[in-house]
């Protein structure tokens, strides 16, 4: 089964969506429950990933499948290429992980064409798992595509009062960034051939690894994955589409997106943008570095004046990608799997978050901060869920953010990044602020509103739902190894080999910052 | 007439050559005498008769594939790329009628002369791919606008019908003007009108090159063909001609008569002009761009799905341009490729636009589309595919055919004209999605009680569905066959 865990695990959602088709739609309670087992069923499927202890000796790729897929004589060639290594690992397990617990999350809240949603649900996590595995940017390209589709739908149909315009402004941004991508993906390829890339490797990512593409091609083609790459972070100025996505799409797909989505763009940069064009790397760098601490500055900022819980965790969400992009920036072994945990750190607190703004709005129906106040008496188990998230969010010893937020920082200071880092860290700060400030008026104080009163607490379902979560926070802030075990050769693997390619760099006397990177 | 020429002609034929369209003419004449018999309103006979015209004329095509036929002292050639565009059209005809049937009988004008006038397009148009003599080619550009003139007016009592026939007639006869004038100037100039004769002269006389007859002949020749393609900036005629027409001959229009006007501008191109090929890239490069961008910008404002459809239209047409600009065989065989796939999508779009048309106004606003997702899923499913695969959205087959023609361009090292290209389709996701849109995101205001679905149409949108399904999963064999048929 090894040799086709990915493939079983990448297209289970999808073979469940077709079954999903078949079942009658005014069926609600088999709808969800099919869907759950089929999600489940993935992250069964993906588990023995998370514990076969390959990764954590080899940072290579494993369990790959290779497949010749197109083939047209000498004018090109696709293959269905898949593949793991200790970075994708725990994206791939955090998106079958945070599946089920989304499709749980619907229960209630989705009540309007349960079918379509499900549906929708299945398709967008083979799209997103395909992304993660995928090693011929091809096929990446496609998935990468594919996820566009579900989240548009899912954002327009059962978003909010602004969704037609959030959904198209998601779709837009999202497809133009890629569309630029697309053309550099195909100058790579061409340029790969002309270089004596064997016409079998496809578009696999092993070859264009081998790449020493000149610079001035470098420049253009970064310039073409960063931008796309950084829509989808989303990187200031790039983030306009974020917020209003996260207000308006549904729970759900506020969950998904913050958890998974987002990470699509970190995940770019790491696995394509940043090891094809290493010497462009080093001219954007500063530039980029300076990006991220304005999104995490201004992302903060713009939080601490939200009137919307939501949007209050949506601008969050622009300031942790801010850590998330500075860590891996640093291209140190700190900092860059301390980006990476990062990103799956955000993805549970900031999941988390987005479910218990969907709690308290079912039972609601506002989400305006103003409208709450003293939540604490009336629904004491949430108020403790909570507390523990918000600590999550901004990072307290103890907790998942912890350690992330502090090895991103740490990995820029002594990478070269210290001004960045110094100014970054005030985000900290700021975070307490917006987090705490908002958790103050929510929970405590005087209920002020007699509905308020009436509240129920969290039922055995919601419950569930926010227990693995919390044992993830826990986990990883107490013993964040389990992770860095299996992603640390990866990392390492990764810098070397950047580390490498820039060596050749200086022989053609290029320009080079030589002491950002340092390898431990 | 010389009797040496005369006896020459008589040795020089070979049947085999245009046997296809020879099948398929009979078919019609015949089909013609059936339909004359029969009563207005009861023709169904007649379209699955034509319905089995065109199986039968595919098959006679396919036995021709990879064995190529020259006849008629080279005037005509039935090689693989002819094949390749004989068999496109004759899927757009086939899907066509597959729609027609019901839509006439709705409309009141269920007459048998419909659907042999298809079938003499299709003839029509398969001499123009196989065509390489110009004047073959003129022959069967004439006769598939004839046809088509009067099936674009085929509705006499409906003023926009006829307002679509005369102007598609007028503008359409200057523009044969324009290209038999083209024609005449070069034969002034060569003395001769086959395509490879022309460009054995130009070989052997460089100097030629720029002679004013032969500028002014070249310039006006491809004056004529981009006004069939529909390129800016001769693609005037279009939305009026588009949204006037019965729904199915607008789908026919922009995808069959439209593939064969595009092969026959790249044979004349391409064989004939190949000694001023940087020149037409170059102009080609402009009028690609050009195209594109009327063609998407102006679709923005549409709100009439059809006349919509008919401006995204132009901008395929762009698209293929681009295939044309790059001139290499990535990019040539890429035009097939598109040429094929678009006329899937395209045809499923329209196939699922002639169910929704209420009888009698059949130019569908977008608020008419509120909510027809939920009142009738299976057409909100299929029309959601097409509108993907025509943003070149993966993994439908219009990515795939807009890969294959930008991966021609930046071969030929067009890197910013791929960039136009793409971002053109970002302009274009814009006025897809409204459609989608106002299908799912809007509440329904109408209940689509006369939109009912019947076999026929609804096998031409499974048809259609497979066709981009499988085209942008497993593009290989079939970009193989564009391979194949590619000069």
């Amino acid at each position: 089964m090894a040799d086709y865990l990915l493939s079983l695990m990448t297209f289970l959602p999808l073979l469940g969506m077709l079954f999903v088709l078949f079942i009658p739609r005014d069926n609600d309670g088999l709808l969800k429950g099919f869907t759950l087992v089929v999600t489940l069923v993935t992250f069964a499927i993906s588990l023995p990933l998370a514990f076969d202890n390959v990764f954590a000796v080899s940072g290579g790729m494993h369990y790959r499948e290779f497949h010749e897929w197109i083939n047209i004589g000498n004018f090109f060639q696709m293959n269905y290429s898949l593949g793991v290594d200790g970075i994708s690992l725990w994206l791939v397990m955090l998106t079958t992980f945070i599946m089920p617990i989304t499709v749980l999350s619907t229960w209630s809240a989705v009540e309007k064409n349960t079918k379509g949603f499900m549906a929708l649900l299945l398709l967008l996590e083979t799209g997103m798992l395909g992304a993660f595995v995928s090693l011929d940017l091809f096929l990446f390209y496609i998935f990468w595509e594919l996820m566009l589709i579900p989240m548009y739908f899912l954002i327009g149909i059962w978003g909010g009062k602004n969704r037609i315009y959030a959904a198209v402004k998601f779709f837009i941004y999202t497809a133009v960034g890629s569309l630029l991508m697309l053309v550099a993906i195909i100058f790579v390829y061409y340029y790969a051939l002309q270089a004596g890339a064997p016409v079998a490797g496809g578009f696999g990512i092993d070859e264009f690894y081998k790449l020493n593409i000149p610079y001035h091609a470098q420049y253009w083609l970064f310039l073409a994955f960063a931008f796309s790459f950084a829509i989808k972070v989303p990187m200031f100025p790039l983030h306009t589409w974020l917020p209003d996505a996260h207000t308006e799409a549904p729970t759900a797909g506020s969950v998904i997106l913050a958890a998974v989505l987002l990470k699509m763009g970190t995940y770019g940069y790491v696995r394509f943008a940043m090891p094809l064009f290493p010497d462009a790397l080093q001219t954007f760098l500063p530039l980029l570095a300076t990006l991220s601490v304005i999104g995490i500055i201004y992302g903060s900022l713009v939080a601490m004046m939200q009137e919307d819980v939501k949007k209050l965790v949506a601008y969050s969400s622009v300031a942790h990608l801010g850590f998330v992009m500075l860590g891996v920036f640093a291209m140190n072994m700190q900092g860059m799997s301390g980006g990476i945990l990062q990103m799956i750190n955000h993805g549970i607190s900031t999941g988390a978050l987005f479910l218990i703004v969907g709690f308290i709005y079912e039972r609601r129906h506002t989400r305006l901060i103003t409208e709450f106040g003293g939540l604490a008496k009336s629904m004491p188990v949430f108020a403790t869920i909570f507390m523990i998230i918000t600590f999550s969010s901004i990072g307290l010893p103890g907790t998942n953010g912890f350690v992330g937020e502090f090895l991103a920082l740490m990995g820029a200071f002594e990478g070269g990044l210290r001004w960045y880092a110094v100014v970054a860290t005030t985000g900290v700060i700021f975070a307490a602020v917006y987090m705490l400030w908002m958790y103050q008026r929510v929970m405590f104080g005087k209920i002020t509103n007699p509905i308020n009163e009436k509240l129920a607490d969290l039922n055995a379902r919601e419950i569930v739902v926010m227990l693995p979560l919390l044992l993830f926070v826990f986990w990883i802030g107490f013993a964040p190894n389990t992770f860095f075990e299996k992603m640390n050769p990866a990392v390492e693997q990764l810098l070397t080999q950047m580390k490498s390619r820039q060596v050749a760099v200086v022989d053609t006397e290029k320009p080079v910052i030589a002491d950002l990177i340092e390898i431990k | 007439m010389d009797a040496n020429l005369v006896q020459e002609a008589v040795n020089n034929v070979n049947w085999q050559a245009i046997m296809p369209s020879l099948v398929l003419c009979c078919f019609g004449m015949v089909l013609l005498l059936v339909s004359v018999f029969s009563e207005r309103g009861k023709t169904t006979h007649v379209a699955w008769l034509s319905v089995v015209a065109l199986i039968v004329t595919g098959f006679v095509s396919l036995s021709a594939w990879n064995n190529p036929q020259a006849g008629f002292a080279g005037s005509v050639v039935l090689d693989n790329f002819a094949t390749f565009f004989s068999l496109i059209c004759i899927i757009a005809a086939g899907l066509t009628i597959l729609m027609s049937d019901a839509y006439l009988k709705r409309e009141g004008y269920s007459v048998g002369e419909y659907y042999p006038l298809i079938l003499f397009t299709t003839a029509g148009a398969m001499w123009m791919a196989s065509g390489t003599d110009l004047m073959t080619i003129f022959l069967g550009l004439e006769v598939l606008s004839v046809s088509l003139y009067i099936l674009a007016g085929f509705f006499r009592g409906q003023t926009r019908s006829n307002e679509a026939g005369l102007k598609y007639f007028f503008l359409g006869a200057f523009s044969t003007g324009f290209l038999l004038y083209g024609v005449a100037l070069l034969y002034g100039v060569t003395g001769t009108t086959k395509i490879a004769g022309i460009a054995e002269f130009v070989r052997g006389m460089p100097a030629v090159v720029g002679n004013p007859m032969m500028i002014a002949g070249a310039t006006l020749l491809l004056i004529g063909f981009l006004f069939k393609v529909a390129a800016a900036p001769f693609h005037m005629w279009t939305p009026d001609v588009y949204q006037g027409a019965p729904t199915p001959i607008t789908a026919f229009m922009s995808a069959g008569p439209k593939a064969a006007a595009f092969a026959a501008f790249m044979r004349v191109t391409i064989i004939g002009l190949d000694s001023i090929q940087a020149d037409l890239s170059a102009l080609f490069w402009v009028l690609a761009v050009l195209t594109m961008i009327v063609g998407n910008f102006i679709a923005l404002s549409q709100k009439d799905v059809k006349r919509m459809l008919a401006y995204s239209s132009i901008a395929h047409a762009g698209y293929a341009l681009v295939g044309l600009v790059a001139w290499n065989e990535i990019g040539l065989s890429g035009i097939l490729f598109y040429m094929l796939v678009y006329t899937f999508m395209n045809m499923g779009a329209f196939a699922v636009l002639v169910l929704v048309g209420k009888q009698g106004e059949e130019n569908l606003t977008l608020d008419g589309m509120s909510g027809l997702g939920y009142k009738r899923p299976f057409m909100g499913v299929a029309l959601c595919i097409f509108l993907f695969s025509l943003m070149g959205l993966p993994p439908t087959a219009g990515f795939a055919a807009k890969f294959y023609i930008f991966a021609g361009a930046i071969k030929a090292g067009y890197i910013w004209l791929a960039v136009i290209g793409v971002l053109n389709s970002a302009v274009s996701l814009y006025y897809y999605l409204r459609v989608m849109v106002h299908m799912y995101f809007k509440d329904p205001q109408e209940d689509f009680g006369w939109v009912s679905i019947n076999a026929a149409t609804a096998v031409s949108i499974i048809i259609s569905i497979a066709g981009v399904l499988f085209m942008g999963i497993l593009p290989g064999p079939i970009m193989e066959l564009a391979k194949l048929a590619g000069f």
